[in-house]
């Protein structure tokens, strides 16, 4: 049943795991192999349930769907066949504990589903289990989840990052086909970064929030965590599109997104961001290496000027605390078992800090100000793309952090996130794409790729060029 | 010499299908159990998202129309934080410094009053502290969560107790010929507000008002509303003239004692902490949808009065009452029109509708009314010698009764009046007979 390429594969990544690895299979090949019957959804699924076992000590899934196996065999004529997906623990997933990895939650039993999941549902994919993520989604590191950290499959002395930790590294690990995450700024992107994974963060109002356990309202984009850039595309069709429950959600249809893949970018123009910025020499030089691959590839490269993203951290801090401390008040001890004290060190933080920024006399020196600065952003990336098809960057200013690198950092995750951020509060679409593997730590660099608003095609294009074209990605090194 | 200073806040609550932020039914009054009319929505659960009734938008800017209110044209939904049991979400989705209407006016017969602002919000859940099972506990009923709700906020434009009667009512009016809201008073589907100061001086002086104001809350009367500022009038007056400035709080109406009762003080102006909403859009109308909605509104009720007075000569003191509410101005002008047709006085049947000397309801036929009264009336044109000499028949007759009349018990007049009828073998206007009555007993 194993075909020799999969066998080749475990031998390169020098895998203790003997035979019959199906859940090494991105999302792609396993609807391709159900489709030829090579595979059956018991072998795909029980290969899944060994790996899930095999490395509980990650630390990834905070719940399982004990009945995935059931729900998968009705869905063999849908668009997913019932392949199996992990799904961050703040959407909510009927029937099944969503606890957003706050203690605070830790009895709340969904009684409907999220939209996204909806969709997936609806699309014939499963709910896997729900993995674990920064508490309330704050935090690139997953320390902050009150579940425990989550580790970096490449390496477990390193984190995931976060906030959708847990899901990247689910991807990573092969403990899944393929994953949902979310990002507010960063949360989808970095953690694929740090896990060595494909992320791709749609345009703020592609994918519903409905049924997320909102975090900033304002920029919550739920998007797919997956192994390949097509994987990443043939997901979002799944998810994407309007919902009336969202009035923030686009009214316009989504295009079918795996059109974008095998696109040439050929006359293409990318600008090159942030390289002006001191802190981290030695993954700029990396980066700068891979750049040249579009050069190949016929597109036009060149290094621009973009506003510099401290500013975007200023703001993106004060508009999304301001959301947090509003959006948390519902959990008032009255409902959902817990009481207050249950929110995290870093919940309460950002709490009051909301809270501040929100008061009477200082909401106009700090939400409101932030709120132009966002502006400004937007106009500077409307700029830029009169001029750019795409940006480039890099995701994070460097490989994952140790772990307890974030703790008793306040900013740990607006740091590791400063070159995604001002993206994130314009509202753009975003994917991340492996761009260098350090074979000693095993560790990646991410690419991050954004374009104008509805423009995911063009990341999608550019990100699969690039996958395809280089050696990084290590679900193809085959 | 002091002057009253209020202003007053009302708030309805709109009779959409559904919910102002989900598809809910909006139907708190009714429901045959708390908690039925629910989802994730408007029980503030994780992952909830409100999605706005554009119907609720359409009301509110179209009772602003009906007020002369300007419209803002860029709007939005703000929340408004505070933290309370019946506030799922901890904060209200309300609007802030963009309301849907502002700068209008509404006539009263006590005068105008000045419309500071409409905004549309959400309604909270509802509290029920009970005994159950021998333990105090408060219970949360969500059917009235998330209801729309309109404020409607005034100038200190009100001066008299009287006048705060009047706008109440003439803005009670209002919401129910436009058939946007029931207004029922008792289960709280409308709530009056004023805020009662007293100024010094024989010119009211709007420049400088008073430096405190105490808040009249959860007045569920147009009568407790009057009898509340005429008592919070003496007793604020009674401090000042003792050289203290009264307390800013909030008090509310103890009828049974007729006094207001301090219900919390106010030290601090509230931090709400508003901010947009990020959940949902702002608003942007177009002249086109304002001009649209305007011309959509009815004949608001002193158009149609003033209508009628010219068409039918029906006065105003007798078509008061037909213009409460829509359903009922409806039936009145169909009868209007179809007594008009029929030759008949339309004032005088108008006052004998309203004075019930004809039985009358808005799913009777107009026509059937319209020969009942002429039936009344044709009764009524009975010979006055005739009548007159009835009724001192049946006076000699009764002596005993007529002994009772004048010993002060009169409401034996109403014997009489049966009597003549029934001696007459004929419906007759008891005006007419009892008047014939007292000329004769006096």
């Amino acid at each position: 049943m194993l075909n020799a390429s999969i066998k080749a594969f475990l031998l390169y990544h020098k895998l203790s795991i003997k035979i019959n690895m199906l859940n090494t299979f991105t999302l792609t090949e396993a609807l391709s192999q159900l489709k030829l019957k090579k595979i059956s959804l018991d072998e795909l699924y029980t290969d899944i349930r060994t790996s899930v076992k095999k490395n509980e000590e990650y630390n990834i899934y905070l719940t399982m769907n004990e009945q995935m196996e059931q729900d998968a065999n009705k869905l063999l004529q849908e668009k997913l066949m019932g392949v199996p997906i992990a799904v961050k623990d703040n959407f909510l997933t009927k029937g099944l504990r969503t606890t957003a990895s706050s203690t605070l939650l830790e009895q709340f039993v969904p009684q409907f589903d999220a939209t996204v999941i909806k969709n997936l549902k609806k699309a014939g994919g499963v709910i896997l289990g729900k993995t674990n993520m920064d508490a309330w989604a704050h935090g690139s590191s997953t320390e902050t989840s009150q579940f425990g950290r989550t580790l970096n499959p490449r390496n477990t002395d390193y984190l995931p990052g976060g906030s959708s930790g847990g899901s990247a590294a689910a991807v990573a690990a092969d403990m899944c086909i393929a994953a949902i995450g979310s990002e507010t700024a960063g949360s989808i992107r970095q953690p694929a970064a740090w896990c060595g994974t494909v992320g791709l963060k749609p345009t703020y109002g592609r994918v519903s929030r409905y049924g997320v356990v909102a975090m900033a309202s304002s920029t919550d984009s739920p998007g797919p965590i997956t192994k390949t850039v097509e994987d990443a595309a043939l997901l979002l069709n799944c998810i994407a599109g309007h919902d009336v429950h969202d009035s923030t959600s686009s009214s316009q249809t989504s295009p079918d997104f795996t059109q974008a893949i095998n696109k040439s970018v050929k006359g293409m123009k990318i600008g090159i961001a942030y390289m002006e910025l001191t802190g981290f020499e030695e993954a700029k030089k990396l980066f700068e290496t891979q750049v040249k691959v579009f050069e190949e590839l016929g597109a036009e490269v060149e290094f621009v000027k973009a506003m510099d993203p401290q500013y975007a951290i200023s703001t993106y801090t004060v508009i999304q605390r301001a959301e947090v401390s509003s959006n948390l008040g519902r959990y008032d001890g009255i409902r959902y078992g817990n009481d207050r004290s249950f929110f995290g060190a870093e919940a309460k933080r950002r709490i009051m800090l909301g809270t501040f920024t929100l008061s009477k006399g200082y909401s106009e020196q700090y939400y409101l100000e932030a709120q132009k600065v966002r502006s400004l952003f937007i106009q500077d990336f409307n700029r830029l793309f009169t001029q750019y098809d795409v940006l480039i960057s890099l995701t994070s200013p460097g490989f994952a952090k140790k772990i307890g690198a974030s703790e008793g950092s306040g900013m740990f995750g607006e740091l590791e996130d400063k070159l995604i951020e001002a993206s994130s509060i314009a509202g753009l679409p975003g994917i991340n794409v492996p761009c260098y593997h350090d074979p000693n730590t095993n560790l990646y660099l991410g690419m991050n790729i954004i374009a104008p608003m509805w423009h995911e095609e063009k990341i999608i294009t550019v990100a699969d060029a690039f996958e395809k074209s280089t050696k990084w990605n290590s679900w193809r090194q085959v | 010499m002091r002057k009253l200073i209020c202003g007053m806040e009302i708030h309805a609550e709109l009779k959409t299908t559904s919910k102002l932020f989900c598809s809910c039914k909006n139907d708190p009054f009714h429901a045959p159990q708390p908690n039925i009319y629910t989802c994730p929505v408007c029980l503030g659960m994780p992952g909830g998202l409100p999605v706005i009734n554009k119907k609720a938008v359409e009301w509110t800017i179209k009772l602003g129309l009906a007020l002369h209110c300007k419209i803002n044209l860029f709007s939005k939904f703000d929340r408004k934080h505070y933290f309370y049991p019946d506030l799922p979400k901890g904060y209200q989705i309300s609007q802030y410094d963009l309301p849907f209407c502002y700068d209008g006016v509404l006539e009263t017969e006590a005068g105008p009053v000045r419309i500071r602002r409409i905004h549309l919000e959400e309604d909270t859940a509802k509290l029920q502290h009970k005994v159950v099972d021998g333990e105090k506990v408060s219970l949360i009923d969500f059917n009235r969560s998330s209801v729309p709700l309109v404020e409607i906020v005034t100038d200190p434009d009100i001066h008299t107790p009287e006048h705060a009667k009047a706008y109440a009512k003439e803005l009670r009016r209002m919401l129910r010929f436009l058939d946007i809201a029931d207004c029922d008073m008792d289960q709280g589907g409308m709530r009056l507000e004023a805020n009662v100061s007293m100024q010094d001086g024989v010119e009211v002086d709007l420049n400088h008002l008073p430096q405190y104001k105490v808040e009249l809350k959860n007045i569920n009367s147009f009568r407790f509303l009057e009898k509340a500022i005429q008592y919070e009038m003496k007793r604020q007056t009674e401090e000042l003239d003792s050289g203290q400035i009264p307390i800013q709080e909030t008090r509310g109406w103890n009828d049974a004692k007729g006094q207001t009762y301090s219900q919390r003080i106010k030290e601090d102006a509230e931090d709400y902490r508003y901010f947009p909403d990020p959940d949902l859009p702002p608003l942007q109308f177009t002249e086109t949808h304002i001009n649209t909605w305007k011309s959509e509104l009815p004949e608001l009720p002193k158009a149609v009065q003033t209508r009628w007075q010219e068409e039918f000569g029906v006065e105003n003191r007798f078509s008061d009452l037909f213009v409460e509410e829509r359903a009922v101005a409806n039936w009145a002008e169909e009868l209007f029109t179809v007594a008009k047709a029929s030759k008949v006085d339309t004032n005088k049947l108008a006052n004998a509708v309203v004075n019930r000397k004809v039985q009358w309801s808005t799913e009777m036929k107009p026509a059937n009314v319209i020969a009942d009264y002429q039936e009344l009336t044709q009764v009524s044109a009975v010979d006055p010698k005739i009548l007159t000499q009835v009724i001192s028949q049946i006076l000699a007759e009764n002596p005993l009764v007529v002994e009772q009349y004048r010993t002060g018990k009169t409401q034996v007049i109403g014997f009489f009046i049966g009597q003549v009828s029934k001696n007459i073998g004929q419906k007759i206007d008891p005006q007419i007979v009892s008047a014939l009555l007292m000329k004769q007993l006096s």
